[in-house]
């Protein structure tokens, strides 16, 4: 049998791996108080060259104060920041090597698209036929060829973007700063430019550092993701992994969708970890190994769409498997979502989705009916905190 | 329902504009009058303008009044900005709510008082009054209102800009002339201009703070008029009137064109879009 990894693999990338390979980007206990409030407690972070970093967070949670610090547009109140070897304190950002991509923008709106683009490559004194190269490159790699000659305000808000992007690369930065680049777009133009990014990422071989509170955003492009809570970090982890092993309720929560199921730990083995749910009193078994002993109460967290569904009463003994009752069925054209009340009393809801394979079913489930909501042993995650 | 004007509003509106613009109107007629007396109409003629172009008095006060609006509106414009800059951008200091309670209190500020106060502080300095006197009065006073202009203007401005070209190599002073000032050029000349507007027709301040020399065209006018109005002044006023409605109505348009522009532009990229 083929070794079980977690999730597709993405590339042949994984330097944060080799504990030997050299960041690029450091941060070492870094924290920035603005008065009373502690933007960001004590972070210690290494991102790597060519990587495709992801911040992600609800608002406040620090993770743009993070990037406004590597920029050079805030100065942390104690800790060190390293790009490539150097420490940044003390450099103004109009010297530091990281360009930075604004949510808003950002563009002059006296100058054109290509005086736009032209302005960092001006301040460095370049010759100007390099100028005019880098200017013609920078509108090709973003198909902006036509528009050059335009001002901001007669563009689209998808042309303001590229305009922004190209600005942000022309001076070819060690590190290139996304700030929710893509929150201005609308859903199917967002998507679009996500591939976009990510090819450019390939393309040019830079370093790029993202910033969103939008996790599909995240999961898309990054090669790892940061997640952000209060100031700290709660998970550095691949897509996948921040996914199908999040390691606290707080991540499993903010990604996707999730059940959580409040259980207690009833036998704690080499093989795994059998569980008994506290609410809805079914029987629960893990191939995962916890620290937990026998008798402490943790959460099981499983994904919808490992939840399987089919009609009929199950076994009343049975592991990872609980009878319910059809409550609501959300059909999303691609997937359709089950709520099931499941437990003595029928009080809890468990979640199970499944794609629609098939455009006409015989004898569907509906409202409700009986159904039996199993899982795998190796479905579901269980988390401590 | 009725669509379209009432008898009422007709009425109000002709009323409105009678009250506002009639003695307006009454001063450009008379100042075609043929004849001396200003209350009698004896035919038209525009020799009054023409002895207005002999009477060296008047031209000097205007040349003074001129060199005075035109100086003391640049210093006021610069230092208005500057005001306006420290007031939007340096966030909380102490003593920031005194700093903008102190610029904006010659707005409210009787004019007799300021002028006084002014004309007191040159006599303490054993300065003589002329030129640079009222010229500096005039930069007080009208600074306050460019700081206003300018401040309206700076508080619309996104800041990401100024770090977009800090980030991108600028350092923060070539910034200021590179991005900011540019972008808030309309708010800056409009301030100047209002800078302007005010230092011509100020009479009060110009007044107290003038000297041997110095006589701004206002306070001629006052003056002749205190010894009878002649058509002269007549025609003067309806120079002054016919600068002003020109100015506003080139303003107007050059407004109403860059509007239009702006909404084609944005149909033409939301087309290309399309």
């Amino acid at each position: 049998m083929a070794k079980k990894s977690v999730g597709p693999v993405r590339r042949e990338f994984t330097p944060w791996e080799n504990p030997d390979h050299p960041p690029f980007i450091e941060f070492r206990n870094v924290s920035k108080k603005f008065g009373d409030f502690t933007a960001v407690r004590n972070l210690s972070l290494k991102i790597y060259e060519r990587e495709f970093f992801a911040l992600l967070g609800g608002s406040g949670c620090g993770k743009t104060t993070l990037m406004r610090m590597l920029a050079g547009f805030e100065t942390p109140t104690s800790g060190q920041i390293f790009l490539d070897g150097q420490d940044l304190a003390g450099i103004p950002p109009y010297r530091r090597p990281s360009n930075m991509m604004f949510q808003s923008y950002a563009l002059f709106p006296h100058m054109s698209v290509e005086k736009n683009i032209a302005f960092g490559l001006k301040q460095d004194k370049l010759p100007q036929a390099e100028i005019d190269d880098r200017v013609a490159e920078m509108l090709r790699l973003t198909k902006l060829e036509q528009f050059a000659k335009r001002k901001p305000h007669q563009l689209s808000g998808g042309q303001r973007q590229r305009v922004a992007l190209a600005r942000s690369l022309a001076k070819r930065p060690k590190v290139l700063l996304l700030d929710e680049p893509l929150g201005a777009l609308d859903r199917k133009l967002r998507e679009e430019t996500q591939f976009e990014l990510m090819n450019l990422q390939e393309e040019l071989k830079m370093t790029f550092l993202i910033v969103t509170h939008d996790q599909e955003e995240a999961m898309t492009v990054a090669d790892r993701i940061a997640v952000m809570d209060k100031g700290e970090l709660i998970q550095v982890a691949t897509p996948s992994e921040i996914y199908e092993a999040p390691n606290s309720i707080y991540v499993a929560d903010f990604i996707g969708d999730v059940n959580l199921i409040e259980a207690t730990v009833s036998e704690v083995s080499e093989d795994g970890t059998k569980l008994h749910s506290t609410g809805e009193g079914f029987l629960i078994e893990s191939s995962q190994t916890t620290e937990a002993a026998p008798g402490d109460k943790v959460w099981y967290a499983i994904r919808p769409e490992k939840v399987r569904i089919a009609k009929g009463q199950g076994d009343a003994g049975a592991f990872n498997q609980v009878t319910g009752i059809v409550w609501d069925i959300g059909y999303l054209g691609d997937v359709s979502i089950i709520h099931a009340k499941v437990g003595a009393d029928n009080r809890d809801i468990l979640r199970a989705t499944f794609a629609n394979v098939s455009r006409m079913v015989e004898d569907p489930i509906t409202w409700d009916e009986d159904v039996v909501l199993s899982f795998d042993r190796d479905a579901g995650v269980i988390l401590t905190r | 329902m009725t669509r379209g004007p009432t008898w009422f509003n007709i009425t109000s509106l002709i009323a409105g504009f009678s009250f506002l613009y009639l003695p307006i109107v009454l001063l450009v007629i008379y100042s075609f009058n043929e004849s001396r007396l200003v209350t009698v109409w004896g035919g038209f003629s525009t020799k009054w303008y023409v002895s207005l172009l002999q009477n060296d008095q008047l031209l000097d006060a205007a040349w003074v009044t001129l060199r005075v609006a035109f100086v003391s509106a640049s210093i006021a414009t610069v230092l208005g900005t500057l005001a306006a800059l420290v007031l939007v951008r340096s966030g909380r200091f102490v003593g920031r709510t005194l700093f903008s309670g102190m610029i904006f209190a010659p707005l409210v500020m009787p004019e007799v008082i300021l002028g006084l106060s002014l004309l007191l502080l040159f006599v303490a300095m054993d300065q003589t009054r002329g030129f640079w006197t009222v010229m500096l009065a005039h930069t007080t006073f009208s600074m306050c209102y460019v700081a206003v202009v300018v401040q309206s203007r700076l508080v619309g401005f996104d800041k990401s800009m100024e770090e977009a070209a800090e980030d991108l190599g600028c350092p923060p002073v070539k910034t200021f002339f590179l991005i900011t000032l540019p972008i808030i050029l309309p708010g800056v000349i409009a301030g100047w201009m209002l800078a302007f507007t005010l230092s011509l027709d100020d009479l009060v301040i110009a007044s107290f703070t003038t000297g041997p020399g110095a006589t701004t065209l206002p306070m001629k006018i006052y003056s002749q008029v205190r010894l009878g109005v002649t058509p002269e002044i007549n025609a003067v006023c309806t120079i002054l009137v016919a600068l002003v409605t020109l100015g506003v109505i080139a303003a107007s348009i050059a407004t109403k064109r860059q509007q239009v522009q702006r909404e084609r532009d944005e149909r033409a990229a939301f087309g290309a879009e399309g």
